[in-house]
């Protein structure tokens, strides 16, 4: 069995691997380092080690499939209402310098109905390939259907890559199917590249509410998995004159289905999306009244931005769940995150550190948010809130 | 209805704070806790039974010690715990802890819902549920916010989505993961306390449920760990002076002169 192990003549017990690891699973004792049971054999401490006294036997793991059989990469494109969901151009960016560096072909798999528009779209953005599974039955998201579909492709064309958007239906639909191919699946990732000798994918991501970034393979296993974090990846310039080929697979669809989606209801405004929002302006417990939620409320609408906020906020009732940001709400990555009267607990920065901009409007200039804010202003924010929507009309001519 | 509900222990994240000059994690005197998720699963599956009858069956795959916090769910109103806990399970990613759970499960038998949290605190994968579903065959809903109604070999639940909810319809026996807005978890009772005092834990290894130890623990993962290291987030913090109409004023000439904004 696989085991992390001490090599007592070597260990000196200077405890730096204590430090190194993650699960706070080492202990010295009588000058040796001691592993133990709640280890989760994740290595950290192996490379951390002067001494080279900590040892890592892994098993041989035995896969008899012919992994290069499996080429090309992946990106699936989630679609509503027939049109690719933003995160799929991010997907098909990354997957384009994936795919070169590898000299494989980089195909969009579409599912859905009435999706000539999309797939045109997609090879604009740098698909070689689309395969497009246009059916009626699967115009609206369906787990269920959706899964199985996904599944015959990857079983029948055998690509080495399949990217997908770390979205609600993404993170819902990758883990199924992984699960189904007995393949791995890195969820949430921030970082992709090919491991130039190996040929594999690295595939990097936040854990810990990104207080830690692990970096994850799947050598054995194809295809090689990931959901992606929206906003992250960047897309190509859109070129109409691309052109690429397009596969319109026989997918037969299952007989019975068990899941069933009866009503679909999208909150209107724009306001909620948070994952999509290139701006979000939050409201935390020092906007001191549910009333004025509407000054956060029409910053964001001035801005075209999405309204979110603590959780104090919404446990207050003042403001519905999901607006939530943090821990046990959404994670977000806009470009410009405003922080209005949030103290910046670590539950809260857990699901926005990683905005590209942090601004902090707080009274507390002791408040934990101006540590990572990049740009902090002191002050109330009733009082900078009004002056700052009306600087905003002004310059925005609204 | 037979419930089942699927929890982890994870470190307290209060505690993960960075050492700057070692740029390691200090993770001293940490305290373990239920993942924050889980708790709206427990409270979830004792809503159910105390609506519907039947059972909550609470099942954790992690190291002895986790048999603590499981009696803290008998406490809270459960009728069994059981915990998976092997050498051979340490390791796991989360396709070899779907497989284990998906085992101890099948040991379990007869339930009607699983339930899971939408994610566990120190991976935030979100990937066990839909993958123990997988695992066991039966449908799936992530990110349940409402169960609207549930009775024999049917659920109908509302999910929340990137834009709103939907309202889905599943046969059972089915898994749900759930978000906090689902509910608002109850403490433990006196009678509770008493219980889980008296309680034991069966621990099952990996031959107890008949699991392939190919499949479990490192051996059993195909993802692979191979590096980790604390993000250097490079912030070069400036703060606004002046009065208000003169902060307000700065922020926003900053903020428009970003690239970006001129599409606004
Ligand atoms: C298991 C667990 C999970 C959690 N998950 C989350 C999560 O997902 N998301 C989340 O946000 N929190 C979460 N929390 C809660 C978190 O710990 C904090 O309690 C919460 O984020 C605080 O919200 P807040 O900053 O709005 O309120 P407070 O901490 O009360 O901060 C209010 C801030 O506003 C400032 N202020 C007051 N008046 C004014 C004014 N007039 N002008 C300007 N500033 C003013 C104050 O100085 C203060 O800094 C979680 C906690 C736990 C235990
Ligand atoms: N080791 C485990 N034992 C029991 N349940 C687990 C375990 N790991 C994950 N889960 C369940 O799966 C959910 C999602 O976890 P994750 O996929 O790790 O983010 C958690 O909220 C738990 O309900």
């Amino acid at each position: 069995m696989a085991n992390i192990r001490i090599i007592t003549e070597k260990c000196i017990g200077c405890g730096i691997c204590i430090r190194n690891c993650p699960f706070n699973a080492i202990k010295v004792e009588n000058k040796k380092a001691i592993i133990l049971e709640n280890c989760t054999l994740c290595g950290s401490c192996v490379s951390s080690c002067k001494f080279e006294a900590i040892e890592f036997e892994k098993d041989e793991i035995n896969n008899t499939d012919d992994l290069s059989s499996y080429k090309g990469v992946w990106v699936f494109a989630e679609q509503k209402n027939s049109i690719p969901a933003q995160v799929s151009y991010e997907l098909l960016g990354a997957g384009r310098k994936l795919a070169d560096q590898l000299e494989v072909p980089l195909s969009a798999v579409i599912i859905g109905s009435g999706l000539d528009e999309a797939i045109k779209e997609l090879i604009a953005y740098g698909a070689d390939n689309v395969y497009a599974v246009d059916n009626q039955a699967l115009k609206d998201y369906n787990d269920e259907l959706y899964s199985d579909v996904l599944t015959r492709l990857i079983q029948q064309y055998k690509p080495e890559i399949v990217l997908m958007g770390a979205t609600t239906y993404g993170r819902s639909l990758a883990p199924r199917v992984s699960s189904r191919l007995n393949t791995g699946l890195t969820a949430d990732c921030t970082g992709l590249e090919i491991d130039p000798e190996k040929r594999i994918l690295l595939q990097t991501r936040p854990a810990f509410g990104g207080n830690l970034m692990a970096t994850i393979t799947c050598p054995n296993h194809r295809p090689q998995m990931s959901t992606v974090r929206p906003k992250v990846m960047k897309p190509l310039e859109k070129d109409a004159s691309r052109t690429g080929q397009i596969i319109r697979p026989e997918i037969k669809l299952p007989d019975e289905v068990r899941t069933k989606v009866v009503e679909t209801v999208s909150v209107a405004c724009e306001m909620v999306n948070l994952t999509e929002a290139d701006i979000i302006v939050s409201a935390g417990r020092g906007i001191g009244d549910p009333k004025n939620l509407k000054l956060v409320e029409e910053l964001a609408q001035v801005l075209g931005g999405a309204v979110g906020a603590s959780r104090a906020v919404v446990d207050a009732g003042w403001i519905e769940y999901s607006h939530q940001v943090g821990q046990t709400g959404k994670t977000v990555c806009p470009k410009v995150y405003i922080a209005c009267g949030i103290s910046g607990a670590v539950q809260h920065l857990a699901g926005m550190s990683s905005s590209d901009t942090i601004i902090a409007i707080n009274n507390n200039p002791d408040a934990p948010i101006f540590k990572i804010a990049t740009i902090g202003i002191v002050g109330d924010v009733l009082e900078i809130l009004p002056l700052l929507i009306n600087e905003f009309k002004a310059r925005l001519g609204k | 209805m037979n419930v089942i509900v699927c929890v982890k222990q994870v470190p307290g994240t209060n505690e993960v704070k960075i050492n700057k000059e070692t740029n390691t994690i200090i993770r001293e005197g940490v305290e373990s806790i239920l993942n924050p998720f889980d708790t709206y699963a427990v409270e979830e599956g004792l809503r159910i039974k105390d609506k519907t009858g039947g059972k909550v069956t609470v099942i954790s795959m992690g190291i002895p010690s986790v048999a603590d916090m499981l009696k803290e769910t008998i406490a809270l109103g459960a009728d069994e715990a059981v915990l998976l806990s092997d050498r051979a399970f340490a390791g796991a990613d989360t396709l070899a802890t779907s497989y284990a759970l998906s085992m101890g499960i099948r040991k379990i038998g007869n339930y009607d819902l699983i339930i899971c949290g939408k994610q566990a605190s120190d991976g935030d994968t979100a990937q066990v549920g839909p993958s123990l579903a997988e695992k066991l065959d039966i449908p799936h809903a992530t990110n349940i916010r409402k169960i609207e109604e549930i009775k024999e070999g049917y659920i109908r639940c509302q999910r929340l989505t990137d834009d709103g909810y939907e309202v889905i319809e599943m046969s059972l026996p089915a898994v749900i993961t759930v978000v906090k807005e689902i509910n608002e978890p109850r403490l433990p009772s006196l009678k509770g306390m008493m219980r889980a005092k008296k309680a034991t834990i069966p621990v099952w290894t990996a031959a107890d449920i008949n699991a392939d130890i190919n499949r479990c623990g490192l051996k059993g993962s195909p993802t692979q760990v191979i590096k980790t290291f604390v993000p250097v987030h490079e912030i070069k913090s400036e703060l606004i002076e002046g009065a208000p109409a003169e902060q307000a004023s700065k922020l926003a000439e900053k903020l428009l002169s970003m690239r970006f904004m001129k599409c606004v």
